[in-house]
Parts: structure tokens; sequence; C-alpha cells
């Protein structure tokens, strides 16, 4: 069996088996499904009226009609009602996703800008001073939390600049697109920034394992001009680790970034599910969790088959 | 192990590495002691945010307690989830990576695919969920941290065991008549302690992270104990008046993860010759 179809194969039984820790996850929850509901409302209920919920909310079946019911449910888009929103799971999601997304655009499109030049750069200039210090500042910056560097740049506009973010109301990219991306740079920098930091490493490790290649030795001892040799025939060798670590981290930015998202007051996924976490609301935590951990796989899955697509030692299975 | 040493002072970013994570230690252990420069839960309220000076090295906090006394307290209790929960997902990713190597077939089929469920959720989400269900404290901090990280541990085994198992001297071992248990231990584990040693100190850098993360959000270490994610989120609406509040405990994070990842990569380039000069 090749990788493609091994993977292709794998994926729905993955799948399935997120679906199943995220509902009994939830179901693991202390107390049960009306008091966390109703709060203390619960308290004043009959018995009777007790009972009448349970069988509309289906919890008084056992817990394997409830999955099924549930995962029935999933393909029909019902994941069920939020009981802070009072609407739909999905809606709410999808509401937030936008943000989420151009987020994450913006961010991997900074760190790449930033991270793929330096590593590069650094990798022609091995053990030179200059790699020196483009190798210390990526070290630094990937031992940096995201929520540490988001409180800098945030202490640096205010104080030096006399700048605040605009943060509580959230101006999508369709409605002003420059009041929107007013809000989403400093934190899609905070991510950017922070990714453009692996970046750099991959690339400069990956860039100096090829420009030792054969390939490239022939290139430059035909005289292919210098800039040339490394643009062209080496940096395309070299980006294929590059495209794998962004695929991944661009899988968890689909996520939320809850850190930054909290941190900037920004409505995005992260933070609808923290604010889930917080509120106990649970068809919330367990649609959204399902929605990233979906979004994950499926990321990973476009970033493994491209990968194979790429090269064909894994594409026909001889690992 | 002394060799090991010796090549860890040679190596310039393991010196500077070890050299964070051991005056880290240092502080954690002092704090434990109680030997910190005032009480980190005293609150001198007439002293409340003073900026850093004679008496308070790292300046008081708004309820006037001593920012350094409280980071010291809090790097104990930050090492301490890091270093259990590492601890934890070594040992039961290691049993579960060999177990999967080993036995192959069903077991490896099963226990890898229950991994790569685990590791489908972000790391900081997943260890949400878990306290989620759990509640904050530190124990499910360590035990979050622990699953979050197990599947990584599991897959690090998996392969060398893999290829270990292949190898002549573990097929001579079988002839000999040497019990599965003695093969395990002493032929693929003991081989397996390098890339080992370099997963745990880079799982170190990432747990301390978690760690904060969690904290700072609110679902790990609760207040009044100190943690250098609840120190940070406290000092958020304070940046502008009291400014020190944020730098030492965001400070102390970045040294902290950065020490683990220069020690880590300094020992990876130590005992696995093929990246020697590669990492930054």
């Amino acid at each position: 069996m090749n990788y493609v179809t091994q993977r292709l194969l794998t994926f729905p039984l993955i799948l399935l088996g997120v679906s199943v820790i995220v509902f009994v996850a939830i179901r693991m929850v202390p107390g049960d499904a009306i008091t966390a509901m109703l709060g203390t409302e619960a308290g004043l209920l009959t018995p009777a009226q007790r009972q009448a919920l349970a069988e509309y909310f289906g919890i008084d079946q056992p817990i394997y009609i409830q999955y099924w019911r549930w995962l029935t449910g999933l393909f029909e888009g019902n994941l069920g009602i939020s009981s802070i929103y009072g609407r739909p799971v999905l809606a709410v999601i999808l509401e937030r996703f936008p943000l989420t997304l151009e987020l994450a655009l913006l961010s991997m499109v900074i760190a790449l800008a930033v991270g793929i030049p330096a590593g590069v750069f650094a990798a022609t200039r091995n053990e030179r001073a200059s790699d020196l210090a483009v190798r210390l500042f990526a070290m630094i910056g990937q031992s940096t939390p995201n929520f540490v560097f988001a409180l800098l740049i945030i202490y640096v506009l205010s104080v030096y600049f006399g700048y605040v973010p605009a943060m509580g109301t959230f101006t999508p990219l369709f409605v002003d697109p420059l009041a929107n991306l007013s809000q989403l740079i400093f934190p899609a920098l905070t991510l950017g920034l922070a990714f453009a930091a692996s970046v750099t490493r991959i690339s400069r490790s990956a860039m100096l394992d090829v420009l030792s290649d054969d390939y490239v030795r022939t290139a430059r001892s035909k005289g292919a001009p210098a800039r040339s040799v490394v643009w062209h025939h080496a940096l395309p060798n070299a980006l294929i680790p590059v495209v794998t670590l962004s695929g991944v981290e661009f899988g968890y930015l689909l996520g939320g970034a809850v850190i930054v998202e909290e941190i900037f007051a920004l409505p995005g996924i992260g933070r609808l599910v923290l604010d889930a976490i917080n509120q106990r609301d649970y068809a919330l935590v367990q649609g959204t969790v399902l929605f990233i951990a979906f979004n994950f796989l499926i990321v990973n899955l476009i970033v493994d088959l491209a990968y194979a697509a790429l090269d064909p030692r894994i594409r026909l299975g001889n690992r | 192990m002394m060799g090991l040493i010796r090549a860890i002072a040679r190596h310039p970013s393991g010196r500077i590495g070890a050299a964070i994570v051991l005056i880290y230690i240092v502080a954690a252990l002092l704090a434990a002691a109680g030997l910190t420069p005032h009480d980190p839960l005293q609150q001198f309220r007439i002293d409340r945010l003073k900026g850093p000076n004679g008496t308070y090295w790292m300046g008081t906090d708004l309820l006037g307690r001593d920012t350094m006394s409280r980071l010291m307290l809090g790097i104990g209790q930050s090492f301490t989830i890091a270093f259990s929960s590492v601890a934890l997902a070594t040992l039961a990713g290691t049993i579960i990576g060999l177990v999967a190597a080993w036995w192959g077939h069903l077991w490896d089929g099963v226990l890898m695919r229950i991994m790569d469920v685990l590791l489908a959720f972000p790391a900081i989400l997943l260890a949400m969920l878990i306290v989620a269900i759990a509640g904050t404290g530190t124990w499910t901090s360590i035990a979050a941290i622990a699953i979050v990280y197990t599947p990584i541990f599991a897959r690090v085994v998996r392969g060398p065991a893999l290829s270990l198992k292949q190898r002549d001297f573990v097929d001579a071992a079988r002839t000999f008549g040497s019990s599965q248990g003695f093969i395990l231990t002493r032929h693929l584990l003991l081989n397996l302690v390098a890339p080992l040693t370099v997963q745990v100190t880079l799982a170190l850098a990432w747990a301390l992270l978690t760690e904060a993360g969690l904290s700072f959000l609110g679902l790990g270490t609760q207040p009044p104990a100190p943690s250098l994610g609840v120190m940070l989120s406290e000092s958020k609406n304070l940046m502008t008046q009291a400014p020190w509040l944020m730098l030492f405990p965001g400070l102390a994070i970045m040294l902290g993860i950065l020490g683990f990842n220069l020690f880590g990569d300094a020992l990876r380039d130590i005992l696995d010759p093929k990246t020697q000069g590669r990492a930054a």
C-alpha cells in the first residue's frame, strides 16, 4: 500500500478518534449537563421537569446512543446550541473564523517574508559574524513566548509612540480594510516574527545541506553567478522542509492563537474556546475543539499529500 | 558521563544553556528552602508599586509584594510542573513507543493511531481541554502537559526502536535466549538514551512555555501562589505605571526557555554527529 492511500485511509479513522475523545472528555466533566446549562436555576426544577429536559436533550439515553446521535448530527452540520449565545454552535464558529483565518494568513506572510531571506543569508555566510547574529536572533525569537512578545509590543507602542491598538470591537476586512489591518497588524507581527525564528533556523540548515550538494557544485563550476546558484538552484530544494514546517504551523494558527487573541482582545476562534471553557458552555467547547482539530488534520493531510507529490521517494512508499 | 559534561562545557551554546538552567535551579531551591530576600506572600503595604531599588531588587507589585521573591518561588513552581510533566511524558511515551515497536502489528497500529489522535490537537488547546475537565491545580497542569507531550516521546522512541529491532545484535541476543525484558531494556532502551536526552531537554522548554501559557490564561497555577505566567498576566494592566512587573517575569520565562533550547541543541550536536554545527 503506498503512502498516499495509507494516509487517506487513516484520515477518517483519526477523525473518528478525535470525535470520540472530544465527546467523552466533555462527559467526564463533574456534574450533570442540565445543571451546567441552567446554573443555579437547575435547583428549582422538580424531578419531573428534570426528566422532561433530559428527554428533550436526549441525555436520558445510554452514552453510545448519545454519541451516535451527535455523530450523525455532525454530518448535517449540527454541532448543538451554544448556551452563552443561544445560537447554533456552527453559526457562532463560522462568525469568528474569518478573523482567525486572516490573522493566520497575515502571520504566515510575515514569517516567510522575514524567515526565508534571513535563513538563506545566514547560510551563505556560514560561521561569519553576520551568520552568528542571525542565529542568535533566531534562537532568542524561538525562545520568546508570543505572550511576552505581545505585551512588549503593546508596551513599546503605548509608551514610546502613544499608540494603543484598537481593542474590543473588531472591524471585518470588507467593511474597512484599513481599520481592519491596523487592528490585525500587531497581533500578526507577534505571531509572525515568533514563527519567523523557526523558519530562519530551518531554512538555514536546509540551505546548508543543499549548498554542499553535488549539483550545486556543478552549477558553480560551470560558472553560474553566485546569486543564481543560491536563489534558483539551491533554494527550491531547500524549501521542502520549510513548506512542511509552515503547513503544521498554519494548521496550529487556524486553531486560533488563544493567548495573543486574548491579549489583543480579538474575537477569534481561540478566544471563543477560552470563553466557552470559562463559562462552561460545553456544546461550544465540544464544537470548537472538534472544528480546530478538524482544520489541523485537513491542513496536515494537504501538506503530506503535497510533500508526497514533490518527493517520489515518499509517493512510492519505500520509506 | 564526565565526558558528556566536558563536551557540554566546551560547546559555546551548551555552556550558556547549562549555566542558565543551573542558575534557575539554584534560585528555585533557595526559594523552596525559604531563602528569598522577602516573604513572597507578605504585603508591604507602604511600599506598593515601588520600582527596583536597594531593598526590593526587582520592585514590588500592586499589593506591595517583593517581585524578586515571587519570581524565585514562581520559577520553582514552573520548574516543578515542567520537570514532573516531562518525566511522566518520557516514561509513558517510552513505554508506548517500545511496546508498539517490539510487538508490532495490532499493538503498533492501535497505540500509534491513539498517539496520532492526541497529536491532532494543538498543544495548548488539549491542555486547556484537560484543565476544563479536571479543574485547575498543580496536578492537573502536570497531567495535562504530560498527556500533551507523551505522543512526541512515543514517536521519538518507536522509530529508532523499530530499526534497532532489525539489528543483528538483537537477533543474537534472542538466539542466546535473553529474555524480552532484558533485550528491551538493555539493547533497545540503552541505545535510545541519546535521542531521548535531547528530546527531554527540548520538551522541558515546551513544558515551561505551556505552563506559563496556561497560568497566563488563568487555567494553571492559581493566585496568590506565584507563577511566572500569573505574574505576567497580573502585570498586564499596570504595564505603563510599573513596567518592571512585566519585564522581570517576561525575561525570566524567556531566558528559562532559551536555556533549555540552547542546552538541548548542544546535546543534539554532541550526541548526534550528523547535525554537527547545523543547529543555530
